[in-house]
């Protein structure tokens, strides 16, 4: 098979399990990012992946290729790490040439690769500054340069925006997508800003505690997580818990919803986003009754936090859809079947 | 922070404590020894003040030129040993766990707790005939009959390389400790051995470290004048050896501050020489 496949892959320090019996596929030319909070074992697998650490167990296939055993530099790919990492006494030039330079390939060729990369990343004249005279986005592009002076087969990048100012970091993310599309490089990349994932991603693999939780395209990931795990760690969520009663039908906060059902008959959890809760006049049919408790209007979207027999469940809107409500007010909130997503408790 | 400049004559007052320790114990003994440099060799031990010329007059022979060249050659090779063993020891001990770092540094201080008569006659036991490691190698059949390796000039380098390469260890290894390791790493996804990420991006990124060092361990060698006398022979004998015979058993004090004097020079022009063509190297990368 063409791309990256990990088969079983496993990393123990200690009695420590950093990364349990992975699996994963990815097809030639996939951009793919590796979600989670700190310390659930993204690091440790892109390591794993780039050769500088040594899986306890299971496989890392490359184009059908068994690479578990291949020394890093003997692998031919391309990395990015979370303190960039520029050798700080050669000039950008140098930094990018190294790794034609360590194989000895002739002057003109370097120069020539090096003129390339650097119109492609926009900085072209910058060859010989010395790296510790570019701003924070110059080093960061020399970085990724760098990465692809061999045109690797494998793009990896540890957290590669994450020293950079937030919008300097948006405009990062478009160039580096619009990068991988025009050179077709399989790439992965660890983050753990969802944005990140959400913008550049084809598939987003969620990780938690070693663990793959879900890998899918980042819509998948979003309008159907596979566990509450994923429902709250992307984006925000309503979860809910649901019940069946004795005529099985699908109960929650005291309301009967039609069209769900509990997988099994028995309890669950529904993740609803607060973009999809509709509010509507108190007492309407279906709805189910709460009061207001706060209204944060942030000029794009308005929330409500309503207060629904102890449980709170946070509403999104649109200034145009602005919901007619007020602190203290009572309120109908309505669960569209359509929108709602049940989880296994 | 940022910090005021001394206002009035009281805000230097800290400055006092360093400022006399400084002038009593360097200050005034190397003035002494300039101005004793020029004054006359008295018979019978003595001196008078004078301003003569004579002491540096009989240091421009050949056979002091010799030494002079000996000592540096001697000092450049300590140093150049020490840098190259050190550098790749040092790396290697950063990447061990801490515990293991702190038995090697413990193993290393302890070797400075040694005087230097000690390391000389260990030394000089070790190479010898009768007791020394060829006896070792005849047993386990790898030599024919035990030779002496002391004394000679392999041996008084050895010891001085001993002498010297904890104080080479100890300043290397802030530097490299701080070093990132990604950069190795990074080296190493980029196509490059671990052996020629070394040369290709440690070796490079300290060379302020290892040039400072090389200067240390230089100046701390061009002192040694025991270790010569111990395990070399009269013609491996540095300047030291020679301006301490002037001063002890010659009692010629004005002579000894006259060679001490010029091989303060000479030390402090090869120190600018290097950093020299530290910085013009510096320049041109």
């Amino acid at each position: 098979m063409s791309g990256l496949t990990l088969d079983a892959v496993r990393k123990d320090f200690g009695s420590f399990t950093a990364v349990n019996d992975v699996q994963l596929s990815v097809p030639h030319g996939t951009f793919v990012c590796m979600l989670g909070p700190s310390g659930c074992g993204k690091t440790t697998l892109l390591r794993m992946i780039a050769g500088l650490d040594l899986p306890t167990s299971g496989r890392v296939l490359l184009d059908g290729e068994d690479i578990t055993a291949v020394p890093t530099h003997k692998r031919n790919l391309g990395m990015v790490f979370q303190s960039l990492a520029l050798f700080p006494h050669l000039t950008v030039g140098e930094n990018i040439a190294y790794p034609l330079r360590i194989r000895g390939a002739p002057r003109e060729e370097q120069v020539k690769r090096v003129d390339e990369l650097l119109s492609m990343i926009h900085l072209t004249g910058y060859a010989d500054r010395p790296v510790a005279k570019l701003s924070g986005g110059q080093r960061q592009r020399v970085a990724i340069a760098r990465a692809l002076t061999r045109s690797p087969k494998l793009f990896l990048l540890d957290e590669p925006l994450s020293a950079l100012d937030a919008k300097l970091r948006e405009a990062m993310q478009v160039e580096l997508r619009q990068l991988q599309q025009q050179l077709g490089i399989t790439t992965i990349v660890v983050t753990h800003d969802q944005r990140e994932a959400m913008t550049m991603a084809d598939t987003v693999v969620v990780m938690n505690k070693g663990e793959i939780r879900q890998a899918a395209s980042p819509m998948e990931i979003y309008r159907r997580p596979a566990d509450t795990f994923v429902a709250d760690f992307i984006g925000s969520t309503n979860l809910i818990d649901m019940e069946t009663d004795s005529a099985g039908r699908a109960v929650a906060l005291g309301q009967v919803i039609p069209g769900l059902s509990a997988p099994g008959g028995g309890k669950a959890i529904i993740s609803i986003r607060p973009e999809d809760v509709d509010l509507t006049a108190p007492g309407s049919g279906g709805a189910i009754l709460g009061t207001v408790t706060f209204v944060r209007d942030l000029g794009g979207t308005i929330e409500t936090f309503i207060d629904c027999a102890g449980k709170q469940i946070i509403a999104v809107s649109t200034p145009r859809a602005r919901p007619d409500v007020s602190v203290g007010q009572p309120v109908g909130v309505v669960l569209d079947p359509g929108v709602c997503v049940v989880l296994s408790t | 922070m940022r910090r005021e400049a001394p206002q009035r004559l009281s805000d230097y007052g800290p400055l006092a404590f360093p400022a006399i320790m400084l002038t009593v114990f360097f200050v005034i003994p190397f003035g002494t020894m300039i101005a004793v440099s020029f004054f006359q060799r008295q018979q019978g031990g003595f001196y008078t003040p004078a301003f003569v010329f004579s002491n540096y007059e009989r240091f421009l022979s050949l056979f002091f030129a010799h030494v002079l060249g000996f000592s540096l050659m001697l000092a450049v090779l300590v140093a150049v040993c020490c840098v190259a063993i050190g550098v790749p020891f040092t790396y290697l001990m950063t990447k061990m766990s801490r515990r293991a770092q702190i038995v090697w540094m413990v193993a290393l201080l302890s070797v400075l707790s040694l005087s230097e008569v000690i390391i000389g006659f260990a030394w000089s036991t070790l190479l010898s005939r009768t007791a020394g490691i060829t006896n070792l190698m005849v047993t386990l059949g790898l030599m024919d009959t035990a030779v002496a390796l002391s004394p000679g000039f392999p041996a008084v380098l050895t010891a001085m390389v001993y002498q010297a390469l904890p104080y080479t260890i100890l300043v290397l290894y802030p530097a490299l400790v701080r070093l990132d390791p990604t950069l190795t790493e990074a080296a190493r996804t980029l196509g490059a051995s671990p052996l020629k990420a070394f040369f290709t991006v440690v070796v490079p990124a300290l060379r302020t470290t290892i040039l400072a060092t090389l200067i240390m361990v230089f100046i701390f060698a061009l002192g040694s004048y025991l270790l010569p006398q111990i395990l070399g022979r009269p013609q491996h004998w540095t300047l030291s050896v020679l301006i301490t015979d002037q001063a002890i058993y010659q009692s010629n004090m004005p002579f000894a501050a006259a060679m001490a004097v010029f091989l303060v020079l000479v030390t402090l022009g090869m120190v600018a020489l290097t950093l020299f063509a530290g910085r013009k190297r510096e320049e041109t990368t």
